[in-house]
């Protein structure tokens, strides 16, 4: 059997996912990055995953920042470094080097720094150990040769005591580290960043290298919250996952039908697209509503309305969303895209969904996530976003709004190839009136209506109705449409009337030939009765006269016997 | 304190790190330097990280040999095996300290 390299899990959410297990197992890792990219929490977050979930001790050699601010800093991350501490499964140890006092003269070694480390892990029988940031010996020191020289010494020993080891380092200009770390370092270099994009921070990792091991080489995007470090992997979710094949209503009976006749599949994603005021959150709180009916719990992600004016507008449609939430259904989440950058808003979002579990989650509406980041970047996250859900099996509901003149096909964030069902709103304007659409564009596994409808907001809810098409083939709407309405319903009249003349006609004609037929029936039997009684007649008069010869050829024969 | 141990005055630490050879270098180069300039003012220890290495802490020993100036205050740190005197005398603050010479 071949001698894999083993790995150390870090316990950081989606690291291990992309690095296939974690960092080299008794390896030295170096993780750099500029300052303020989260290097230190990194490492600390290494050392208490690995104390908490894989009961493996660590040290924590400080170069720069003091203990107690160490400690503070991930109490906020609801982590107690003090009682770690006192229960011998952590040491943080500072390593101070104040220039100002310290002359140098002939040779020295570090051999101090080595035995400090050596006693911290000994003191708790630590498996792993951060070195944060250990390039201060270049400022510290001036003798840089004998830095280096002892770095390597230090990293091989490292090595020899087994302890999978980060070293982190800050960025350099045109290389990984300031005073090239990264030639000793050479199994694994994590690479950390901080980029602003039209003033949003996103924060990204990559792995720059990973001797002996595949790993992805994306740059993924990662979070520092109150729960520590979140990477994000794009990629990490195949497209594995099993499919519902229930059918659950929209809330729109008319809806239902078009779609097929039961509504959509449970766990797919559907968009609702349309410009403004097409009714794309009136369809949406309809699918919460019937949602909730079923019992069924609904997170609503409003990025532009407030939930409180969301439930005062669906009131006007006769949808008390307002109730919903006091039943613990419906979680409204409220926030505005451009507050945080992208990854924070779908960290956020994931964490909420999966802390719920909800069976139906609304995003209304995701075209305002371009307005927090480039489209692209819109698009990535909303790609995660669905395929997360999708394999949650939670129904993800996306309202879409298209500016007018746009081809519709083209302004939906690019992602309606990763949508099932598409319903496409439009607001039609002609006869100097505006009325509403809809229609589907696309549903997948479904034998849906090619039908446009025109959409009717009413006080109980939404209604479809048939759309009119014209003599000349255009589509009539709103007053057009009641119009042609009446004038159908006076020709129908009309028809109507027609048909029941001519059935009563019909049924006149038929009542006076039957009466003709009764009569006919009448004479028929009259002259049966008459032809029998004269047949009865003649066939009594035939046999009388039979029985009269008879009687009298016997007559004859008795008397001439006699003679 | 000035009654009991009046000729006390320059109270100093040596960590080594085991009988390495700059360690022993350190040791010699201090004791000849302190006959030299603090006959019967001085107190040398000498303390091995390699045996009680829990004292590295307190006095932030990163690199042997240090030397570490306990008195007089301020405490003063000289790393290397003291084989330059002219700049351990200054480290020592037993020279006066042009500011040139301070920049190595």
């Amino acid at each position: 059997m071949l001698d894999t390299l083993k790995k150390c899990p870090t316990g950081i959410h989606g690291l291990d996912t992309i690095t296939g297990g974690g960092l080299p197992r008794g390896r030295p890792t170096l993780l750099c990055g500029g300052s303020g990219s989260g290097k230190t929490l990194f490492g600390m977050e290494f050392l208490i995953r690995g104390i908490q979930q894989y009961d493996e001790h660590g040290v924590f050699m400080s170069f720069e920042e003091r203990p107690r601010d160490l400690a503070e800093n991930v109490a906020s991350l609801g982590y107690d470094l003090s009682g770690m501490i006192a229960d011998k499964t952590f040491v943080i140890d500072q390593i101070s080097i104040d220039r100002g006092e310290i002359t140098e003269t002939g040779e020295f070694d570090l051999e101090g720094l080595f035995i400090r480390l050596g006693f911290a892990i000994d003191a708790v029988g630590a498996k792993r150990v951060v070195l944060d940031t250990i390039e201060t010996l270049f400022s510290a020191l001036t003798n840089a040769q004998i830095i280096r020289s002892e770095l390597r010494r230090l990293f091989f020993w490292l090595k020899e005591r087994g302890v999978t080891a980060i070293v982190t380092g800050e960025r350099g200009d045109g290389s990984l580290t300031r005073n090239g770390l990264e030639e000793y370092v050479s199994d694994c270099v994590v690479l950390l960043d901080m980029r602003i994009t039209e003033q949003i921070a996103t924060r990204r990792l990559r792995i720059v290298k990973y001797r002996g091991s595949a790993h992805g080489t994306n740059e993924y995007p990662f979070l520092i919250d109150e729960q520590g470090i979140t990477v994000l992997p794009i990629t990490a979710i195949n497209l594995a996952y099993p499919v519902s094949r229930e059918l659950v209503s929209t809330g729109i009976d008319q809806l239902d039908r078009m779609l097929g006749g039961t509504g959509y599949f449970r766990g797919s994603s559907l968009l609702v697209s349309g410009t403004a005021g097409t009714g794309k959150s009136s369809i949406a709180a309809h699918f919460v509503d019937a949602a909730c009916r079923r019992g069924e719990q609904c997170i609503y992600f409003a990025f532009e309305e407030s939930p409180d004016q969301i439930s005062r507008n669906m009131q006007s449609i006769g949808i008390d969303l307002g109730s919903w939430a006091g039943k613990g259904l419906l979680h409204f989440a409220a926030f505005r895209p451009t507050s945080f950058g992208l990854e924070t808003h779908l960290s956020t979002m994931l964490k909420l969904v999966e802390q719920i579990k909800p069976l139906i989650v609304v995003l209304d509406p995701v075209s305002s996530f371009a307005a927090a980041g480039t489209e692209t970047d819109a698009r990535a996250m909303l790609m995660r976003m669905i395929d997360f859900l999708k394999s949650q099996r939670t129904t993800a509901l996306l309202t879409s709004l298209t500016t007018a003149g746009h081809a519709a096909e083209q302004s939906e964030v690019g992602i309606s190839s990763l949508i099932d069902t598409w319903v496409l709103l439009h607001n039609l304007e002609q006869a100097g009136e505006r009325t509403r659409t809809l229609s589907i564009v696309k549903s997948r596994g479904m034998n849906h209506s090619n039908q446009a409808r025109e959409l009717l907001l009413t006080d109980h809810g939404i209604k479809l109705v048939d759309i009119f098409v014209g003599p000349e083939g255009s589509i009539l709407t709103g007053s057009a449409r009641t119009t042609q309405e009446a004038t159908d319903r006076a020709t129908v009249s009309a028809l109507n009337q027609d048909i029941a003349r001519k059935q009563a006609a019909l049924q006149r004609r038929r009542s006076a030939v039957q009466a003709r037929i009764a009569e006919m029936q009448t004479e028929l039997a009259v002259e049966t009765e008459e032809v029998e009684s004269a047949i009865a007649q003649q066939t009594s008069a035939v046999s009388g006269l039979l029985t009269d010869r008879t009687v009298q050829a016997q007559q004859r024969e008795n008397t001439g016997d006699q003679r | 304190m000035s009654d009991t141990a009046p000729a006390i005055q320059w109270d100093l630490r040596l960590y080594v790190a085991g009988q390495s050879p700059k360690s022993a270098a350190a040791v010699t180069n201090l004791k000849k330097l302190c006959e030299t300039h603090l006959a019967g003012k001085y107190r040398i220890e000498v303390i091995d990280l390699l045996k009680s290495p829990q004292l590295s802490v307190d006095d932030q020993i990163v690199a042997v040999p240090t030397l570490v100036r306990k008195l007089p205050v301020p405490m003063r740190k000289i790393i290397g095996d003291l084989s330059n005197s002219e700049r351990t005398l200054v480290g020592l603050q037993l020279r006066p300290t042009p500011a040139d010479t301070r920049l190595s």
